[in-house]
């Protein structure tokens, strides 16, 4: 393929992107490890049909499927084609998927094997003789997390982890590690392989539009950063409610948990948005920077802090969504006796100028009342209340809630008089609600994440140290649980409270509260 | 106006705005009262003047927005010799809410309008939409100098400057409701979007953005009708790169010849009917470059068909992914533009009102 020679005075942005909303993508070859896989099947391989329908892949895109099951490439092409047409969030256009699966191939084999990687790079390479040019890698591992530094090593033994005229990049699922020590060694095996700038770590949280509001919520409005802080603010309370249970996913939750699933990861990441100071800049480094030194400002929990900071319990059965409902441990595939927690409640504290103080309440569980997360922030109470002589019972602090789903939206607990001849207070809402003031509706996160992934832009992405930040705090309580044993039939621990399915959770967890907080209605 | 399956109506014969307001009011306060979850979308007001003997074919055409559809639309149907006002307000969800989820209301009002009412259309318009929203205007049936009165309360305006029968005349009115500082949507402009962040993307590698400096022939084909959105095509990629263009010349009565001054170095333009083409808008965009190399874009099955070739001759044909949005979506994006501000219209425009005589 013939070169230009660069000029002295060659431009360095391209004039012709002025203007447009999506900014180009980079030839690139998609490779997914694990694409016969559930994630694969349900997020990933929609997405794409959505990105090529809205013609947001790149110019040139390929697609390459690696897995152990054995079958051809119009096998895995066929497997793609009913995984969009069952999970696509549109309807397929026939011609725009026929013409996205017309050139994708399959690598068989497992995912030590040397000759997959040669096989590998042999499709890859046919692809850049088709283009005629060098075309980017993005290698996203969605298998069992085992298989990561597996995968990764192989990647860098068979020299695929640089090209000398592209970009080559990886993604890698969650969980980064069940450990802090897990999360540490696994970073050092994966960059031991690439450069840190090549490693884009899912959070899929961080690619919902919802979350990524926050910063707009907070740093493109002036009235509330003058508020934001410990002299205003009582508390905030971020919860995760989920109203299903563990359904058909046993195998993966039991290993895992509440804590491990969500807080972790998620919570926390919600938890820097509220907390972070502004970026001097929304790019990557600047943005990861600021929630790095959120997280660093939360004391690590001793063992004796963990046992007042934390509650955690499981669901028994009891009545969801109008039927009856079977407790954890009556759940299919559930091991007899398992002690891993359905529910987890923590309260944090943010060590710095702004937040000392204030405590950060964290919930999640699962087969709770219904379905939200939400962050509350609960201002403190006027500092005198003319008002108290004349009954306003109704009198509460204000209170600003971000709903992140179901209802997207911010709601503002307001003290109001109630019509009539006496000065009355009680509370009213203001609401905004998203759905009714714009007209797009929200990519999926996988859209975002992987187009961004391609560009190479990780501000949505989770870094390394990002991750060791978020695992030493967790780390403590993984360990005082017991999660980190292995799991031993028969050996549940008699203390570990339960909370009825389609409840508020366990009353175990008011006990985290300071004297006069209390947790918001699910 | 998509799949409608919940609604709410009131009409009345020789209505007044007032009433109409008050009936507004009172369909929305209906409706909250029998499910707490229905909320008004708060987007946007969207006024449409038209012929009310093509109406049917306006609502239809507004049916296939599907989510784009405005909060409020007014709909003025006009029809020269009618004495009375008449109404009809619709409040409308896409169904009933789930248990804890919203469902949105949007709502549409249709006013009959004669000529006796045209002088008061402000006053009559004004009180139909929601304050504080903004307000895009669209007079598919022409009637230009009718909806002039109502530009002073709208903050943008809908035009498909492909439907003026004289192309010139289509770009001098975009400028000029510009110059008046109303934001122009121009779906002309809006079906060249694809097309413009595919040739940004052929020419985004680092190494071939250079290449863009060596650009040496530009030729767009068209639809028969369509030549205001090769000239707006040619017009982005002169305002965006710089280069100095005179009027073309018209070739056979169908095509336009001319060229380019960039810095100092030709750039032949050329504009070509394409009388295949059934839809309106861009048929293929083909691209030189002094170094040899050679773009051309065409419409294809499932995408734009790419055709490259390399300095040393080789060449290369694929096909990019992406679905047509069909004239439906088009307008749909054209309402969504509303609330967005496009920097590179104007200058594009400017251009091809130099380009075209």
């Amino acid at each position: 393929m013939a070169t230009i020679t660069t000029e002295p005075d060659e431009p360095l942005e391209n004039p012709l992107t002025a203007g447009l909303e999506r900014l180009p993508v980079a030839p690139t070859t998609l490779v997914i490890f694990g694409a016969t896989g559930d994630l694969a099947r349900r997020k990933l391989l929609p997405a794409l049909y959505n990105l090529a329908h809205e013609g947001a892949l790149p110019e040139r895109f390929h697609l390459v499927g690696v897995s152990r099951r054995e079958q051809e490439h119009e096998d895995f092409r066929g497997d793609c084609e009913q995984a969009i047409r069952r999970f696509s969030r549109r309807t397929p256009d026939e011609s725009v998927l026929a013409s996205l699966l017309e050139t994708v191939k399959y690598v068989s084999g497992t995912f030590d094997d040397e000759s997959v990687y040669a096989q590998l790079g042999e499709v890859l390479d046919h692809f850049q003789q088709l283009a005629g040019e060098p075309l980017n890698r993005a290698f996203y591992l969605s298998t069992a997390p085992a298989f990561f530094p597996v995968i990764v090593e192989a990647l860098g033994d068979s020299g695929l982890n640089r090209h000398e005229d592209a970009q080559v990049r990886v993604i890698i699922e969650k969980p980064f590690g069940t450990t802090l020590h897990e999360a540490r060694e696994l970073n050092r095996r994966v960059l031991a392989i690439f450069d840190e700038t090549q490693v884009f770590r899912i959070d899929h949280y961080l690619g919902k539009e919802t979350v990524q509001n926050m910063m707009a919520f907070r740093f493109a409005n002036g009235m509330f950063e003058p508020l934001w802080n410990r002299n205003y603010i009582e508390s905030v309370q971020i919860t995760a409610a989920e109203e299903l249970g563990i359904g058909s996913r046993a195998d993966y939750y039991d290993s895992s948990g509440a804590l491990r699933d969500l807080i972790q990861n998620h919570m926390l990441q919600l938890l820097c948005h509220v907390a972070m100071e502004p970026p001097v800049s929304f790019t990557a480094e600047e943005v990861r920077n600021e929630k790095v030194k959120v997280l660093q400002a939360i004391p690590q929990p001793t063992a004796a802090d963990v046992a007042e900071m934390t509650v955690r319990a499981q669901y028994s059965a009891g009545h969801a969504g109008g039927e009856d409902v079977q407790g954890y441990l009556e759940e299919e595939g559930v091991p007899e006796g398992s002690i891993t927690e359905t529910y987890a409640a923590l309260r944090l504290e943010v060590d710095n100028w702004r937040w000392a103080g204030v405590p950060f309440y964290l919930r999640t569980g699962k087969r709770l009342a219904r379905k939200i997360t939400e962050i509350a922030v609960t201002l403190k109470p006027v500092p005198h209340l003319a008002f108290s002589q004349q009954g306003s019972l109704g009198v509460q602090p204000n209170q600003l809630v971000l709903t992140l789903q179901p209802n997207e939206g911010v709601s503002l607990r307001l003290g109001a008089k109630i019509p009539g001849t006496r000065m009355i207070i009680r509370p009213v809402n203001m609401e905004f609600l998203y759905g009714t003031a714009f007209l797009s509706q929200s990519p999926e996160a996988y859209e975002r994440l992987i187009t961004d992934a391609m560009r190479g832009d990780a501000t949505l992405f989770t870094r390394n140290d990002e991750v060791e930040a978020q695992w030493r705090i967790c780390d403590p309580i993984v360990q005082y649980w017991g999660l980190a044993q292995p799991h031993t039939p028969g050996a549940r621990t008699d203390g570990l409270p339960q909370y009825e399915a389609g409840s508020q959770g366990p009353r175990e967890a008011d006990g985290l509260l300071r004297e006069g907080d209390r947790w918001r209605a699910i | 106006m998509s799949a409608i399956t919940s609604e709410a109506v009131w009409s009345e014969q020789g209505t007044t705005p007032d009433a109409i307001e008050a009936a507004l009011r009172e369909l929305l306060a209906q409706r909250h009262a029998e499910n707490g979850n229905f909320v008004p979308a708060r987007v946007l007001n969207m006024i449409a003047f038209v012929d009310r003997e093509w109406s049917g074919e306006i609502a239809n055409r507004l049916r296939g927005v599907g989510r784009y559809h405005a909060s409020r639309l007014l709909v003025l149907s006009y029809e020269p010799r009618r004495e009375r006002l008449d109404a009809r307000v619709m409040v409308a969800s896409e169904g009933e809410p789930a248990p804890g989820e919203l469902a949105l209301l949007r709502e549409t009002v249709v006013v009959e309008i004669g000529d006796r009412h045209l002088d008061d259309l402000l006053t009559i318009a004004d009180p139909l939409v929601v304050t504080d929203l903004p307000t895009l205007l669209w007079s598919p049936h022409g009637y230009h100098d009718v909806v002039e009165g109502l530009l002073e309360m709208s903050q943008a305006i809908l035009l498909d400057s492909v439907e003026e029968p004289v192309a010139r005349e289509a770009l001098d009115r975009a400028s000029a409701l510009n110059a008046r500082g109303t934001y122009v949507v121009d779906l002309a402009w809006l079906r060249s979007t694809p097309w413009r962040e595919r040739l940004a993307a052929a020419f985004d590698p680092p190494r071939l953005r250079g290449e863009t400096r060596r650009i040496s022939a530009v030729s767009v084909r068209h639809h028969p009708a369509s030549t205001v959105a090769a000239a707006l095509m040619v017009g982005w990629l002169a305002s965006r790169l710089e280069w100095r263009v005179e009027a073309l010349e018209e070739a056979d009565g169908y095509a336009y010849r001319g060229s380019a001054n960039a810095g100092g170095r030709d750039v032949r333009l050329s504009l070509d009917v394409a009388p295949e083409l059934q839809v309106p808008g861009l048929a293929g965009v083909a691209i030189e470059t002094a170094s040899g190399r050679g773009l051309s874009l065409d419409r294809g099955i499932g995408g734009l068909r790419a055709h490259w070739r390399a300095p040393d001759g080789g060449e290369r044909e694929w096909t990019i992914p992406g679905a047509s949005r069909g004239e439906a979506g088009v307008l749909g994006e054209g309402i969504r533009q509303a609330l967005l501000r496009e920097p590179t219209y104007v200058p594009a425009l400017n251009v091809a009102r130099t380009l075209l005589p």
